[in-house]
């Protein structure tokens, strides 16, 4: 990294004294169809340089709305008063181009969706150029500008940054696409950036890497940091000082150590027990809030938080509460009447949380305690291939290629268990389910469900196996048909499967009791329900059948923290009370490890690591495995700034053309540290999966344990 | 299956079971369905509310307007010829003496059905071919996607004009089938592009692995999910079937005479626009006023349908501002 001391000021600018931003009683209001939104309500907080400030929140309490504001990038819509100062200079009130002289130069923002935030028509070299020459365009030569565009992403991470400057952002993977945007974002030595949700649409792997990279950028700026985020986990470890928002206001700000280890306002204390614990291996009693954040276009007086509230008592509906220093620090500040009783209470953090929510741990099954062996298998893969065909030409087509999507995976799931399939996008998880729920013969191996061949399957005898097996999706929104009504929703399974009107009459209220909703809700439309409202509806009707095992594809990842804790422990119970098996898909590690009794590790088509769930997590045997734990980041800033991490280099390997012998070791670190006869094994030789302990087995010639937790 | 959680058992799902107190925030939203929304949307365009008050007009008007005249499009007054409006004959009469008003009303009647006609089952073809074509792919989307290139690059003018002779005489029911034959291959190439992309939606997927059949997910999930897009298409198809009709009948291919249609009106007057202005007029008129008004109720219907139309909103920021004011 010689170039940067070329390339950027020295750290912390002399120049500059006191804060770089300072945003005081910030309001925002939009206009809509059922009156003004006020988004953001009365918001005040300043980073000084090199500082990086957390904001976190729920979808809708204003974090990214009032960072937008910072930008000057609100729509004409928006009414904004009150007060941000950008080194001391009045921001609000300038015209678009005063604040264009300062976007992208002073201030840079990193936005959530690289993909949309890089033109697709320009190469991305021209497009690092391009913001030096906006702002520097007088002292800065065209072809200046270019080689410092190929340094930046020489500095951002980027192999071979030469060649790859010339290439479009389409031929950029989404870590990539995400690096060279911070490229921008750091290009003019800015003194404040703005990261929006950078990680959200990134896989752990990646996400890893891009905040080590955020950090390098600090480092070489100098500049202060804003990191907006959901996930309380991401901040733990970068962060300095967190704000937690909730309905268009801060509720509780301060050190990040401080606010994990003594949170003071029930909503943060919630929003911490909600969340599931990668570092937990007993099972932890998770802690939903309760309910949805309010509508902002009418608040009622009071505390906003107050209906979700366990500890509500009267005068929290007089008054909103302002922020207030608790535990007689200037720095640690709540917006709770009651903080002096949860710092009272005897326990901390997220236990702190399960007891004043009054969490319980879920009960295992009845038919949990029967031996694994003892139980039926009710899905069973064997050596499972599925290919795509490469074509080229429009008349005549010729296959070029083959993507090896799913390349022989085999496992089995026994009745009451759960089995959590992980991997990163495009290992071929997604591809596996609709394999499985498709009942169709597979190109390759062989899918049994409860006992049954599916190859040998005639359409009648197909139709009545999907009365065992029911799938629930990803995204809450695009599950349900928003033209018919909820009752029509969770009948339409028993309509297909010739239940009498009767008996669907008599069992869609009793679903829908069984998913925690009202039956007299079942005339409304999926439009009036909250995403995670929605989930659950998905979830009767998946359970209307009475099947015995349930396709999970990532039913969580698309919901609120918040919200996603209730859904994990509804399909907790519903798998103790009626013995149902899972096979849960999912990205977020933590909540495999808090639902599944086994997991299964994906990489490119093939199963490289399978267990029982705490001896993988605890003893995992696989390098892929061991750097996607570590990748993970753990809501605990003392542990998590502990935590060494494995990086991994570089992107999923295209699985037309995958590496030969073992197909992870392009990405090993164990691989590269191995002498050149012990790499010939893992080029030469494809690793079988080896049983390793009980009930665990791994497919690595140079398996050994590595604790990363 | 008949387990039922006891709500107060378990901490996950207790609040959400009890429900309402929790959820308070959507309450008010309640009665805001997206019926009502539409509703209220649309009644807020006021050009669109005009239209539809005209075109419900026209064809009231067109029905029972001939009722309450004495005179029939066949009959003559062989004491008024080629005279401008007056008490007997409001529209005054042509060069044979028959009354403009019972022409004009015949001729409204007969456009007004036809494009009425014409737009339903064009719309319907468009939306069972699209669907199937985009639904099922492979060589049933081939051949339909076949027959609908062939469909666009034949001439529908001529070939309309060179089969008239043969249904010369014939029931103008043959016209109707013609016209409607032209006019439903754009929108099907849109409803499958549409069909492509909803069946890619989880809920498809989700009524497909429960064994629904093939026809029924069309029917039930992804027709009524392009609704929005049907009605306004419908409603411009009904303009565009007007016109069609009263072009080919000004040149003489369309409803045969002694039959009229505002084609056939325009087509037999156009050269008397200037000297007995009230034979062009009325029927040209009337064609106008249609033609401008479904436009109008298309466009609101486009506007209140889609949710990120910015029209609304611009009206909110100029009533705010005349509030401020």
């Amino acid at each position: 990294m010689t170039s940067s001391e070329i390339l950027f000021d020295t750290p912390a600018d002399p120049a500059v004294e006191g804060p770089v931003l300072q945003v005081e009683d910030l309001h925002v209001s939009f206009p809509s169809e059922a009156g003004r939104v006020q988004a953001v309500r009365g918001l005040s907080y300043e980073v000084s340089p090199g500082e990086v400030l957390g904001i976190v929140g729920e979808s809708g309490s204003g974090k990214s709305v009032s960072s937008l504001a910072v930008m000057g990038l609100l729509p004409e819509s928006a009414r904004i008063s009150g007060s941000i100062k950008f080194q001391g200079r009045e921001l609000i009130g300038r015209t678009d181009a005063e604040l264009s002289k300062i976007r992208g130069r002073r201030i840079s923002m990193v936005f959530q969706d690289p993909l949309s935030a890089l033109t697709p028509v320009y190469t991305v070299g021209d497009q690092i150029a391009e913001a030096i020459l906006v702002h520097r365009g007088g002292s800065v030569s065209k072809q200046a500008a270019a080689k410092r565009a190929v340094e930046l992403l020489d500095l951002v991470g980027i192999p071979n940054a030469a060649e790859r400057a010339k290439a479009f952002p389409h031929e950029f993977s989404g870590g990539m696409r995400q690096r060279a945007v911070i490229a921008m974002a750091i290009a003019n030595d800015p003194d404040l950036i703005i990261a929006d949700e950078p990680t959200t649409a990134l896989d752990v792997t990646v996400q890893a890497q891009v905040l080590q990279l955020l950090e390098t950028a600090q480092e070489v700026t100098g500049a202060g940091i804003v990191i907006i985020t959901h996930d309380l986990g991401v901040v733990a470890g970068f962060a300095d000082r967190l704000m937690v928002m909730y309905a268009g206001r801060a509720v509780e700000t301060g050190k990040v150590e401080e606010i994990y280890q003594q949170p003071r306002m029930p909503y943060t204390l919630g929003l911490l027990g909600s969340i599931p614990r990668l570092d937990v291996g007993e099972k932890q009693a998770l802690v939903p809030i309760v309910g949805q954040p309010p509508s902002l276009t009418a608040l009622p007086p009071g505390c906003p938080f107050a209906p979700r509230c366990p500890m509500v008592v009267d005068a929290c509906h007089t008054a909103e509460p302002p922020l207030i220093d608790v535990d007689g620090s200037a720095e640690h500040r709540a917006a709770c009447i009651r903080t002096g009783e949860i710092a009272a209470t005897d326990s901390e953090g997220a236990e702190a949380a399960a007891e004043i929510f009054g969490a319980e741990v879920v009960e295992e099954a009845e038919i949990a305690k029967v031996p694994r062996e003892q139980r039926e298998i009710v899905l069973e893969l064997d050596g499972l291939v599925k290919e795509y065909a490469v074509n080229k030409g429009v008349v005549f087509k010729r296959r070029v290629g083959t993507v090896h999507a799913v390349d022989g995976i085999s496992f089995d799931i026994r009745e009451g268990e759960t089995l959590g399939l992980v991997g990163e996008s495009g290992c071929g998880k997604t591809t596996t389910l609709m394999e499985i729920l498709g009942l169709e013969k597979p190109m390759g191996g062989e899918i049994s469900v409860l006992g049954t061949n599916v190859s040998s399957l005639d359409s009648k005898r197909r139709f009545e196996i999907r009365r065992d097996m029911s799938v629930v999706f990803q995204d809450p929104m695009a599950s349900l048909d928003p033209r018919l009504t909820i009752n029509d929703v969770i009948a339409e399974p028993m309509q297909v499967h010739g239940y009498s009107k009767d008996e669907i009459n008599r069992r869609v209220p009793e679903l829908m009791k069984l998913v925690g909703l009202r039956p007299e809700q079942l005339s409304r439309y999926p439009g009036e329900f909250s995403g995670g409202q929605r989930q659950r509806i998905g979830i009767a009707r998946a359970l209307a059948l009475e099947p015995k095992l349930v396709v999970l594809d990532e039913p969580v990842s698309a919901l609120d923290v918040s919200i996603q804790a209730g859904v994990i422990n509804l399909l907790e119970e519903l798998k103790s009370k009626l013995g149902l098996a899972y096979l849960f898909v999912a990205h977020d590690l933590s909540v495999v490890r808090h639902i599944a009794d086994r997991v299964a590790v994906m990489y490119l088509g093939k199963i490289i690591e399978i267990g029982e769930v705490n001896s993988v997590f605890d003893a995992p045997r696989h390098p892929y495995t061991q750097a996607l734990l570590s990748a993970i980041p753990i809501p605990d800033p003392v542990k998590e700034r502990q935590r060494e991490r494995i990086i991994l280099t570089g992107d999923l390997p295209s699985p037309a053309n995958p590496p030969s012998g073992c197909r992870f070791r392009t990405r090993c670190f164990l691989h590269a540290s191995l002498p050149p006869e012990k790499q010939r094994t893992c080029i030469e030789l494809e690793p079988p999966r080896e049983v390793q302990a009980e009930d665990h087995e791994a497919a690595c010639h140079f398996a050994q344990i590595r604790q990363v937790l | 299956m008949t387990v039922i959680l006891n709500e107060g058992d378990s901490a996950g799902t207790a609040g959400a079971a009890q429900g309402s107190p929790v959820d308070a925030a959507p309450e008010p939203d309640k009665a805001m369905t997206r019926g009502r929304l539409v509703l209220i949307r649309f009644m807020r365009n006021r050009l669109a509310l005009i239209g539809l008050i005209i075109i419900v007009a026209m064809y009231l008007l067109a029905f029972v307007g001939p009722l309450l005249s004495q005179w029939s499009y066949e009959d003559r007054d062989y004491s008024a010829f080629l005279q401008p409006p007056y008490a007997d004959h409001i529209f005054g009469t042509d060069n044979i003496g028959t009354d403009m008003f019972a022409q004009t009303m015949r001729g409204l009647q007969k456009s007004l059905i036809i494009g009425l006609l014409v737009a339903l089952i064009s719309t319907t073809v468009a939306a069972i071919v699209g669907a199937t074509a985009g639904y099922f792919l492979g060589v049933a989307d081939k051949a339909l996607m076949w027959v609908v290139d062939l469909l666009l690059v034949l001439p529908s003018f001529l070939i309309i004009a060179i089969l008239s002779p043969w249904f010369r005489g014939k029931s103008w029911w043959l016209l109707v089938l013609m016209l409607a034959a032209f006019q439903w291959m754009i929108t099907a190439r849109i409803v499958r592009g549409m069909t492509l992309t909803l069946k890619e939606r989880e809920f498809v997927k989700a009524a497909r692995f429960m064994g629904q059949p093939a026809r029924t997910i069309i029917a039930k999930h992804i027709v009524p999910n392009m609704a929005s897009l049907l009605i306004i298409d419908a409603t411009i198809n009904v303009a565009t079937a007007v016109l069609a009709e009263t072009g080919l009948s000004y040149f003489g291919f369309g409803v045969q005479s002694p039959d009229v249609s505002l084609g056939t009106l325009i087509g037999n007057f156009a050269q008397s626009a200037t000297t007995f202005p009230w034979l062009f007029l009325f029927p040209a008129g009337f064609l106008v006023v249609f033609v401008l008004a479904v436009n109008w109720v298309g466009d609101g219907l486009r506007d209140a349908l889609d949710p990120t139309s910015t029209r609304v909103r611009r009206k909110e920021k100029k009533d705010t501002k005349e509030k401020a004011a």
